[in-house]
């Protein structure tokens, strides 16, 4: 198991480090450390950081496609989330890291991690995929790489400005209830919903 | 000491005299390790101040350290005998200067990160370290000072140095804090059945307890069940310490003492509290055990379901805050017992109570502490840890208590503010002038984190209190009290504490005036209810002997 865990993380530094320079290259800047610092002289270790949680959300996401078991793969999907949050927090996107947290790594996943759990037979139940299924889902996943590859390419990226920090709570909220006040309240009608139908569903025959 | 031996290594069997001598082996290489290292500093590196850091201060502080612990080998009986003697004020004493020594490592790092960089003459000037200051600079601001102490100060300006300083702080706290807490529920859960607690180990009050408690587990067998998940048994524990002590960053002790000021500190630490719901499951299903399991669904689903009274409680402050963001709404509350957030609304005063009640079962302490119900489940999730592991659970958990008391603190009850108004302490700048001594009075006085701590103190004692006072209520009693009470009466609380905010902060002055008066009352009422609880105790204590089951003897130690 250590091998395994050993492979992965090789894989994933690699995959991440060679993120910068492909980056850098795609867009023609000199400096690939200014692109991943947001503020700024700290250059390294700012660096240091982000290639470190990258490389863990990269293993982590491997971690989920090639485990067995399926409630380990719950806990390679917390890797994964938490890394994302992490990655926010290392952009001074502190609300949304906090809301990335509270949604899916303790949401979503406790969800998942309730439902693998009340319907799986055994501890031990693997993960068999037939080999056609397994063809087509590389397929489709190397053609959605492709097409991501391709948009990154030919996106403009806005270069190194500084983050400004304000007051995002403040910003997210008055536009949630004057730019955004439908969807805002469309979603609250469908969470209405969904609630109902949970308790209706949950409950006992009398 | 007599020969201890390592249950594993059955050949390993050294004596403590051994250790003693190999210690002062030790100190004695590393002396000449400085002494080699000074003059190749000096040679080879020049006197630059890494290379003297690393050669020479680091093996002469090793080497202090390695004699002493051969030191304390060697003169253990006396040791143990002083220790046992002043327990009392040897504890007082490590308090007091824990607290001295943090308040003056806080006043340092301000003066060298903001006074001396702000003197600096070139502020571009880059060193190594994309420091601003170069040795030469401080030597010649701090021209009073001897040349080693400059040395030892020049870290001091790099944000990476006092952030480890302060994370080592914290990492220290929040093993202390459940250590403490642990002997303090002892003792209190004596007292309450009538009897005494931990008397014994380490002199006054069993104060050792914890510190004896923590060494016993080290040294226990590392047991993970034959069929049990092991990477998933051993990881459990860490998803429950690490949200914990992770939610010491973003919670402030003070206006300057802080590790991280985030401007949404709340649903950072709410989101690090809501991950503990993980470990519990993971624990409870690796274990392979039923009975983990069981404990381990029904306390996710118990954690998961009190989150939504705990956020609405807490919104409710914050509808009448208006930041999310923890130092502000302490600095808030600065005008003294009535400018307090309690009482600001009688459906604040309310969400203080309900964010209680629904904190009391995300951290699972009883009533609601069905998951770790021994007389039910062995142990819930916890019934295949033993050892250390066992005891990450319960570190997490009272590290939990203590962060869930401190936003209760924070939001309801006046931060890092003593019942006096701050305003108050420009009287004292008065008289002593406004140096480092009326700083400290102040901070005692009127503003500082020792009023945060005691608060949470209080709460973690209501806390202890009701764990030992009522009996544990059943799995559909805990989610009808959430779904079917809390999580109305929150959802009423929200609305009215709206309204109320709306009504008050309008143009309308009769309006105002009634917001006034219903702070007062509120005030008053708190301040009763306060002040009965030192009523009660002082009637209890007067009339001990006359109350039934209380421990009443003049011969018993600590009656």
């Amino acid at each position: 198991m250590i091998k395994r865990v050993g492979i992965l993380a090789a894989v994933a530094l690699g995959v991440s480090l060679m993120g910068g320079p492909l980056t850098s290259a795609a867009i023609g800047a000199d400096a690939a450390p200014e692109v991943i610092s947001a503020e700024a002289p700290g250059g390294l270790l700012d660096a240091a950081m982000f290639y470190l949680v990258a490389a863990v959300a990269v293993m982590s996401a491997l971690g989920v496609c090639f485990t067995k078991n399926i409630v380990r793969m719950t806990v390679w999907l917390f890797g994964a989330l938490g890394s994302a949050a992490l990655l926010y927090f290392l952009l001074a996107a502190n609300f949304i890291a906090a809301i990335q947290l509270i949604v899916y790594a303790a949401g979503t996943l406790i969800l998942l991690v309730f439902g693998v759990m009340l319907t799986t037979k055994s501890p031990w139940v693997k993960f068999a995929t037939p080999k056609l299924e397994m063809a087509g889902a590389v397929v489709v996943c190397a053609a959605l790489f492709g097409c991501l590859c391709l948009v990154f390419s030919r996106t403009t990226w806005s270069g190194a400005e500084t983050v400004v920090p304000g007051a995002t709570v403040e910003a997210i909220g008055n536009r949630l209830l004057t730019a955004y006040v439908v969807p805002f309240e469309v979603a609250g009608v469908l969470l209405m919903i969904v609630m109902v139908a949970a308790a209706h569903l949950a409950r006992q025959e009398k | 000491m007599t020969q201890f031996s390592v249950p594993w290594i059955p050949q390993y069997r050294p004596s403590a005299s051994s250790v003693a001598a190999k210690a002062l082996a030790v100190a004695v290489a590393l002396l000449v390790v400085a002494v080699v290292g000074w003059w190749t500093s000096q040679s080879v590196f020049g006197g630059h101040p890494a290379a003297v850091l690393f050669l020479v201060v680091g093996p002469v502080l090793t080497a202090i350290g390695a004699a002493q612990v051969a030191l304390i080998i060697k003169t253990w009986r006396r040791c143990g005998e002083l220790l046992f003697r002043y327990a009392f004020f040897i504890l007082i004493g490590a308090i007091v200067a824990t607290c001295v020594g943090v308040f003056a490592g806080n006043l340092l790092f301000e003066w060298v990160s903001v006074d001396l960089v702000a003197r600096a003459d070139d502020p571009a000037l880059v060193t190594w370290f994309n420091g601003p200051l170069t040795l030469g600079e401080m030597t010649g601001a701090l021209s009073w000072c001897p040349g080693w102490v400059v040395l030892l100060l020049w870290p001091i300006q790099f944000p990476l140095f006092r952030d480890v300083v302060a994370m080592g702080v914290l990492v220290g706290f929040f093993n202390l804090v459940p250590a403490y807490t642990i002997w303090w529920e002892r003792k209190i859960a004596g007292r309450i059945q009538s009897r005494l607690g931990p008397m014994r180990v380490g002199g006054w009050h069993g104060w050792a307890q914890s510190v004896a408690d923590a060494i016993k587990l080290v040294l226990k067998e590392d047991l993970i069940p034959k069929d049990a998940d092991a990477p998933l048994f051993r990881i459990a524990p860490y998803f429950a310490l690490v949200p914990s002590a992770a939610a010491f960053m973003a919670l402030p002790f003070g206006v300057g003492y802080v590790f991280r000021e985030l401007d949404v500190a709340l649903v950072v630490i709410l989101a690090l509290l809501g991950i503990e719901v993980l470990s519990v499951i993971l624990a409870g299903w690796a274990s392979n055990n039923k009975w983990s399991i069981y404990g381990a669904m029904r306390e996710a689903v118990q954690m998961v379901s009190y989150e939504i009274p705990m956020s609405m409680g807490l919104l409710v402050a914050v509808v009448c805050a208006g930041t999310l963001s923890l130092t502000q709404i302490g600095e808030m509350q600065s005008g003294g017992w009535f400018s307090w957030l309690a009482f600001r609304n009688p459906f604040v005063f309310v969400a203080l109570v309900l964010y209680f009640v629904a904190s009391l079962a995300s951290v699972k302490r009883a009533p609601f502490d069905l998951p770790e119900a021994e007389s039910e489940l062995v142990g819930g999730f916890h019934t295949e840890y033993s050892g250390f592991r066992w005891s990450l659970f319960f570190f997490a958990e009272y590290a939990a208590m203590f962060v869930v008391s401190a936003l209760a603190v924070i939001l309801f009850l006046g931060a890092w503010h003593s019942p006096l108004p701050t305003s108050w302490g420009q009287g004292v700048i008065a008289i002593l002038g406004d140096n480092l001594m009326s700083r400290a009075v102040n901070g005692v006085l009127f503003s500082g984190p020792i009023w945060l701590i005691l608060k949470c103190m209080f709460f973690l004692y209501v806390q202890i209190w009701i764990r030992w006072t009522l009996p544990r209520i059943r799995i559909d009693q805990v989610l009808y009290t959430c779904m079917q009470v809390l999580l109305p009466l929150g959802m009423c609380l929200l609305l009215g504490a709206t309204l109320w905010v709306w009504a008050a902060t309008s143009d309308h002055a009769g309006w105002r005036m009634f917001d006034q008066i219903v702070t007062w009352i509120l005030g008053t009422a708190g301040a009763v209810f306060a002040m009965g609880f030192p009523a009660i105790a002082a009637y209890g204590f007067y009339h001990r002997r006359r109350m039934v089951g209380t421990l009443v003897s003049d011969v018993m130690p600590g009656s």
